[in-house]
């Protein structure tokens, strides 16, 4: 029997297996951000321990960032931005702090460098770690103890997950994006769907899609609840690699691309479950409830839970539509937003903002809403600098800010007010993400730039040519 | 971590699916360094509700949380669990958890139980009668129902042991896999 992606890069980081036991995992890149990680490196202090390897480790600062220049940051972030930046002094750690100009969010400056790579190992105290799987990594996010574990032994104990299929096939629609797909699927298979799985997204959907699609999809695998997305690597993957700082040279690039092409599923290989989701028809996906599961198309109605046979599911769908403030039938077009964010791990990468750029051009925020537009990383600000894109959405009435997690959490000064609504590219729309009291819808690029303009959810189709 | 072998207590039943992290500790308590004291942030939203179960008279000293499925799910952040075990929880007993919190729970000696559904329904009957309950972790039962946990896990968790010193002990092997394998990047050259 073949062997799936999955199974080759864990068999292939097996330090120990032992019966009845974990086995351990060797990590190849530890990716570290403040909030999860003061609790470890404390840990090891009181035990005296170091970091085994700070080669295989990296810091940056994302979460509490200010990303604007009209609050100054609080006392406590402040604290836990310094605490990072003197545990990487003691123990080694190369850091990326704010203004080195390479700084951003965790799971954008790791592919940015070219540290993410096919096959590899990647772990980081953070959740949204399945990102990094969209170059056919085994990627996954752990807690603070895990984050400790991995510091002093460059390892994890795991219980290998189980592995899932998902096989995208069909014509994608004009306009439909990977964040609509990935939405789509996660309505799918319900927000517990991944539970113990690794999935890999696979057929000829995913394949043409880019580096940027593919990371915005596996990005969002732990809100299906599973461990990991990957995605085998291809010549987009080795293309968008190449020349990166982090990436091989030379004949070292040469011997990484033959390794890295032996790594796709064998066709004989079996999955413990597979599920094929036909894209043709598919519409640009619009959440309207509190888990991301809780999704329509845009031309779709706000759902009834009168309608519902299961009692669980009524009754979540009630405490969701009485926290929304929404009800039953309203089209979700017809649902008004006061806020629009364009940002977050999911959707801040180059590629989402030109995209984004290109339904603003020429128009102008709604006069109800205040916009803004929050780069991955100070690089990705840089780029889209370079390219002019920053002067569409700044003209356009949109607040064009310095990179960071900004409004996907509102660790920092960027969160909704209670009871604001918003139209939001990141991941997760639960109670007050955003903001206690905060309303969140989860879109596309496309559909947040041209919800800013309408004033109401909208596609771009919807808005009059400039 | 904190050993775990035995708990007896009334329990506190949260019959809600998707309970996620966020809710659990919600994001302005996670700027805090320490590991402990989250406790009184527990649910910290949910509890302004004074309809909200915590708020309960039954909740006092409930060591056992019956809750519904898929608990924990979301955010990777440990101080979830931490939370729960600061206000004085030992157990949590579900249907289903979120991969990372169960992962978590288990580090810190805070027991996720998984049991089937009816079972989860029955013993959160149990709690709201006010009636007590026991998660025997040797014995592997929570209410009288059998529970699955691998042995080395269970051994850790009743010993208390910490998993670093243990994955340390293994040097050799650590050491022999690094020289066979050269790392494919290096952070600190770039
Ligand atoms: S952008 Fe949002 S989801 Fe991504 S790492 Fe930051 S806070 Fe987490």
């Amino acid at each position: 029997m073949g062997q799936t992606l999955f199974d080759r890069v864990w068999e292939s980081h097996l330090v120990q297996r032992a019966e009845g036991q974990p086995e351990l995992l060797y990590v190849d890149l530890h990716l570290v951000h403040e909030v999860t990680s003061p609790q470890a490196f404390e840990g090891l202090r009181v035990a005296g321990r170091r970091v085994r390897r700070p080669d295989l480790t990296l810091a940056t600062m994302d979460h509490n960032v200010v990303t604007g220049d009209d609050t100054p940051m609080d006392e406590l972030s402040a604290q836990q931005l310094e605490a990072l930046a003197q545990n990487c002094a003691e123990f080694g750690v190369p850091l990326y702090e704010t203004g080195s100009g390479r700084e951003g969010i965790v799971h954008v400056i790791g592919p940015e460098l070219g540290l993410t790579q096919p096959g590899m190992t990647i772990v980081c105290g953070d959740s949204h770690t399945s990102t990094h799987g969209a170059f056919g990594a085994l990627a996954f996010g752990i807690g603070t103890s895990e984050v400790e574990h991995v510091l002093a032994t460059q390892t994890l104990q795991q219980n290998k997950p189980r592995s899932m299929r998902i096989y995208f096939e069909g014509e994608l629609p004009e306009g439909v994006t990977a964040k609509d797909i990935v939405l789509a699927a996660i309505g799918r298979l319900g927000v517990d769907g991944g539970v113990g799985y690794v999935i890999e997204y696979a057929g000829p959907v995913i394949e043409q899609l880019s580096m940027e699609g593919r990371l915005t999809i596996c990005n969002m695998s732990i809100e299906a609840g599973a461990r990991a997305g990957m995605i085998a690597p291809d010549e987009t993957t080795f293309a968008y690699l190449e020349g990166r700082p982090g990436a091989p040279k030379g004949a070292a690039w040469e011997q990484a691309l033959e390794r890295w092409r032996t790594l796709p599923t064998d066709d004989d290989a079996v999955f413990d479950q597979e599920l094929v989701i036909d894209v043709s028809g598919l519409g640009s996906q619009v959440t309207w409830g509190t888990n991301p599961g809780m999704v329509v198309p845009i031309d779709g109605v706000v759902p009834d839970p009168a309608s519902m046979e299961d009692a669980d599911e009524r009754a979540a769908t009630e405490r969701a539509l009485a926290y929304m403030a929404l009800e039953p039938g309203t089209p979700i077009r017809d649902i008004e937003v006061g806020r629009v964010f364009i940002g977050s791990c999911t959707n801040s990468r180059i590629e989402d903002l030109r995209a984004a750029a290109a339904v603003v051009r020429g128009h102008h925020v709604h006069p109800s809403v205040r916009a803004m537009v929050v780069p991955g990383s100070a690089q990705v600000k840089q780029q889209a600098e370079a390219e002019g894109l920053d002067r569409i959405f700044v003209d356009a009435g949109f607040e064009w800010r310095r990179a960071g997690c900004s409004m996907c959490l509102g660790m920092n000064p960027d969160v909704l007010a209670p009871g604001e609504r918003c139209a939001s590219t990141s991941n997760r729309n639960f109670e007050g993400r955003q903001g206690a009291g905060g309303r969140t819808h989860l879109v596309s690029p496309a559909v947040a730039a041209a919800t800013a303009i309408a004033g109401h959810f909208a596609d771009a189709r919807e808005l009059v040519p400039a | 971590m904190k050993a775990f072998r035995k708990v007896t207590s009334h329990a506190l039943a949260l019959d809600r699916p998707d309970v996620d992290t966020d809710q659990i500790i919600p994001k302005q308590f996670l700027k805090r360094i320490e590991r402990s004291g989250f406790g009184e942030f527990l649910f910290f939203d949910w509890r302004k509700d004074p309809g909200f179960e915590l708020n309960r008279p039954e909740a006092k000293g409930a060591q056992i949380l019956v809750a519904g499925r898929n608990f924990g799910c979301g955010s990777s952040r440990e101080h979830a669990p931490w939370a729960l075990q600061d206000y004085g929880f030992e157990a949590v007993i579900a249907p289903s958890f979120g991969d990372i919190f169960r992962q978590n729970s288990l580090k810190i000696g805070l027991l996720p139980v998984r049991l089937p559904s009816e079972q989860v329904k029955e013993l959160m009957t149990r709690a709201d009668a006010g009636d007590e309950i026991t998660v025997d972790l040797e014995a592997r039962t929570a209410g009288g129902f059998p529970f699955e946990l691998d042995d080395f896990t269970r051994e850790c968790l009743l010993e208390g042991l910490d998993d670093i010193a243990l994955t340390l002990r293994d040097e050799p092997s650590l050491t022999a896999y690094e020289s066979a394998h050269a790392a494919p990047i290096a952070t600190n050259a770039l």
